[in-house]
């Protein structure tokens, strides 16, 4: 036990540093993931076949391959492309496209489950679609996709982890590196798991729950 | 810019396809260790005894919650420092069972709890063993509610295979990197990778929706 | 669809809703069958029948929540279902409706109010964001008709805290502040507890008689539809099996299936 707190003060301020770069990526990443649910999201749900059809192919796509490749894939293949993204860029903007697209599907799903009638008051009452649905579905769909939302936050904090693979200074690179010079295999990638772990419970899972409790006073119903 | 090779390409499908075998393998195997496990892990949180379940509990949670390539590397670097080589199909296989493992277990965890409370009381009624009751009587009906999230993750194992990359382990990713580093081009084989995955989850995530069907038919269970 | 045999636009004087000729069906199944119908302004007419006779349909065509497949529906004298286009009327698109739609209101039998917002709110939601009133006027025009329909101690409330006969008189309180020329009211009392009924009827009584208002109600209230009604009409598989006042129709039965439909009711209580 001496021996670990030893470890951590020696090592301890880079991990900090990879924290930092994780939460970053984390922040970024779910901020391009959001926006990119919502737009797909409404796309996929579109009366026009072609504007449906486009989500379907970026869903079925970032679905069906893996975060892992679509990463390399952004930073290896693209500039052969002429679009050369700098890595941390790469990173985040990996992750946010894939959980984007699982994050579609959540905002699809919502949506699709607010009540008809509601759907029915607004037209009787002549809103047009536009302010239909930001203003009365959009609100109630947000509070009936907030718990999936929480869990993939936190596959979006697990997915930054692989942006170290592009050498990010995250906290799993961090933890390699340490790694590398000290071969104390445990304490490096067990402080890594326990600091992610810590992110994700003691962050995340407090953070939703808690807007979800905000979202739901808002809208009268708590 | 735009550079495609085909002559590049059909050299180097066979090394890619050999390596998408090896994919499956890990997939496979990865994966019945975790079918295994998870059912250990959920089981072992219904023994009613405190302890037990908080701990089982607490595991499931952590590895749930923390990336895998991180698990991964650890499974692997951890061995040596206390002695024990492991090789990287080993350590993969270890931590990539695990992680679905956890995953799996609250999958089974859900199918268990949605069986009525009335079928437990009727098999005490009845005096059934726990073993009869279990196998005979609540599995079965914890197991079409199960598929979907089991289906869901067999895809999903499948996709992360390429993890096992970073260890060394010879599958679909690290080959086509490989490829990569040794021919200096990283379009092709990165390309026919992407198409790969695409060309086996998408049938595979179709083919288990009918199965799920398939299954909830045969057991006369068309909830 | 489009023939001649519809006028463009009908003359003064004529009735404020008119289904020409209208059909609705859903594949196989028609539920309205070349229906002719005329409510004139001001007039209060209940729709009775069984399920499944096209009653709520009717409704729910005239608030453009069904597409039409047959037939033309007018409504103040233009046609609502389909515009004019070079002298021929073809089907209507969206702008359209959205022009036509100002003149119908409707209350529905779900209430469907707006969970995250108050009963204020709620009348409030449309006269600001689609008839563009100040945030103030629309208040006052709120608080006056929640004050109508008895409600402005529960101004501030939101659904969920009101009980099913305080949502469906806010839900009317809501349709009313668009100042619709013609009310709809689709079973507003069927998803009631039988205690609240009374509450929300009183308020239709009022609108009734207090106010010029065209109203279309399909009820299973015969009570009540006889009381207020100018013309009550009965519906089966999709057409007008027999129509008059309620002194006709509910005393002087012609038609067998009216008769049977009614003692029917009348057995249930």
């Amino acid at each position: 036990m001496l021996h670990y707190i030893e470890f951590l003060e020696q090592h301890g301020s880079r991990f900090v540093d990879g924290a930092i770069i994780t939460v970053q990526q984390t922040i970024l990443a779910g901020m391009l993931a959001i926006a990119i649910s919502v737009v797909m999201g409404l796309m996929r749900i579109s009366p026009a076949g072609v504007v449906r059809g486009l989500a379907t192919v970026y869903i079925e796509f970032f679905r069906g391959t893996s975060l892992l490749v679509q990463l390399y894939w952004i930073f290896f293949v693209l500039p052969l492309f002429g679009i050369t993204l700098e890595k941390f860029t790469a990173g985040y903007m990996a992750v946010g496209m894939n959980l984007g697209a699982y994050g579609a599907e959540v905002v699809r799903g919502a949506i699709q489950s607010v009540p008809r009638g509601q759907y029915e008051a607004a037209v009787a009452l002549n809103m047009s679609p536009f302010k239909r649905m930001s203003r009365i579905i959009l609100p109630q769909a947000v509070l009936i996709m907030l718990p999936p939302w929480g869990n993939l936050l936190i596959e979006l904090l697990k997915g930054t982890a692989l942006v170290s693979l592009i050498s990010v200074a995250d906290l799993m690179f961090e933890a390699k590196q340490i790694n590398g010079v000290t071969f104390l295999s445990a304490e490096c990638f067990g402080t890594a798991l326990i600091l992610y772990y810590l992110m994700a419970r003691l962050v995340i899972s407090p953070g939703m729950r808690a807007f979800e409790a905000a979202w739901a006073r808002k809208m009268g119903r708590a | 810019m735009f550079d495609w090779k085909w002559s590049f390409t059909f050299e180097i499908m066979p090394r890619l396809l050999w390596a998408t075998l090896n994919t499956l393998m890990a997939a496979g195997f990865g994966y019945l260790i975790a079918l295994v496990i998870g059912l250990i892990f959920a089981l072992a949180q219904r023994t009613g005894i405190k302890p037990v379940t908080l701990v089982v509990r607490e595991v499931v949670e952590f590895i749930r919650s923390t990336p895998l390539v991180v698990q991964i590397f650890f499974v692997f670097y951890v061995g040596p420092q206390f002695g024990i080589r492991l090789s990287p199909w080993t350590s993969g296989m270890i931590a990539i069972g695990l992680h679905y493992a956890a995953y799996l277990s609250e999958v089974y965890r859900a199918g268990l709890d949605s069986v009525p409370k009335g079928q437990w009381e009727a098999c005490r009624a009845l005096n059934l063993s726990m073993q009869r009751t279990y196998f005979r009587i609540i599995i079965p009906q914890a197991v079409p509610p199960s598929l979907p999230g089991m289906g869901n993750y067999l895809v999903g194992i499948f996709k992360d295979t390429p993890m096992l990359s970073v260890i060394g382990v010879a599958e679909l990713m690290h080959t086509a990197t490989a490829v990569g580093s040794e021919t200096y081009r990283y379009l092709e084989p990165y390309t026919m990778v992407g198409l790969i995955f695409l060309a086996i989850s998408l049938p595979t995530a179709f083919g288990l929706r009918r199965f799920e069907e398939w299954v909830r038919r045969a057991l006369g269970m068309n909830r | 669809m489009n023939k001649p045999a519809y006028p463009l636009q009908l003359d003064d004087g004529a009735p404020i809703v008119r289904f020409s000729n209208v059909t609705k069906s859903y594949g196989e199944l028609t539920v309205l069958d070349a229906l002719d119908l005329d409510v004139a302004q001001n007039e209060i007419v209940s729709i009775i029948g069984p399920s499944g006779s096209g009653k709520t349909t009717v409704l729910r065509m005239l608030m453009t929540l069904e597409e039409i497949n047959g037939g033309v529906i007018y409504v103040d004298g233009r046609p609502l279902t389909h515009m004019e286009r070079g002298g021929v009327l073809v089907p209507a698109n969206n702008a359209h409706l959205r022009e036509m739609r100002t003149n119908i209101g409707m209350v529905f039998q779900h209430f469907n109010l707006f969970p995250h917002m108050t009963a204020l709110e709620n009348c409030m939601e449309a006269p600001v964001q689609v008839l563009g009133l100040s945030k103030q006027e629309a208040q006052e025009r709120s608080e006056d008709l929640l004050q109508m329909v008895g409600l402005d101690d529960k101004m501030h409330e939101h659904p969920a805290r009101l009980s099913g006969g305080q949502q469906q008189r806010v839900a009317i309180a809501r349709a009313l502040a668009m100042r619709p020329k013609v009310m709809l009211f689709d079973e507003v009392t069927s998803a009631l507890d039988p205690e609240v009924i009374g509450e929300v009827l009183n308020v239709i009584r009022k609108l009734a008689t207090e106010h010029s208002l065209t109203m279309l109600m399909v009820t299973h209230q015969m009570g009540f539809a006889r009381e207020i009604s100018d013309r009550v009409c009965f519906f089966y598989a999709g057409k007008i099996a027999e129509q008059g006042t309620p002194d006709e129709l509910f005393a002087h039965t012609k038609n067998e299936r009216t008769k049977q439909f009614l003692s029917a009711v009348l057995d249930a209580g």
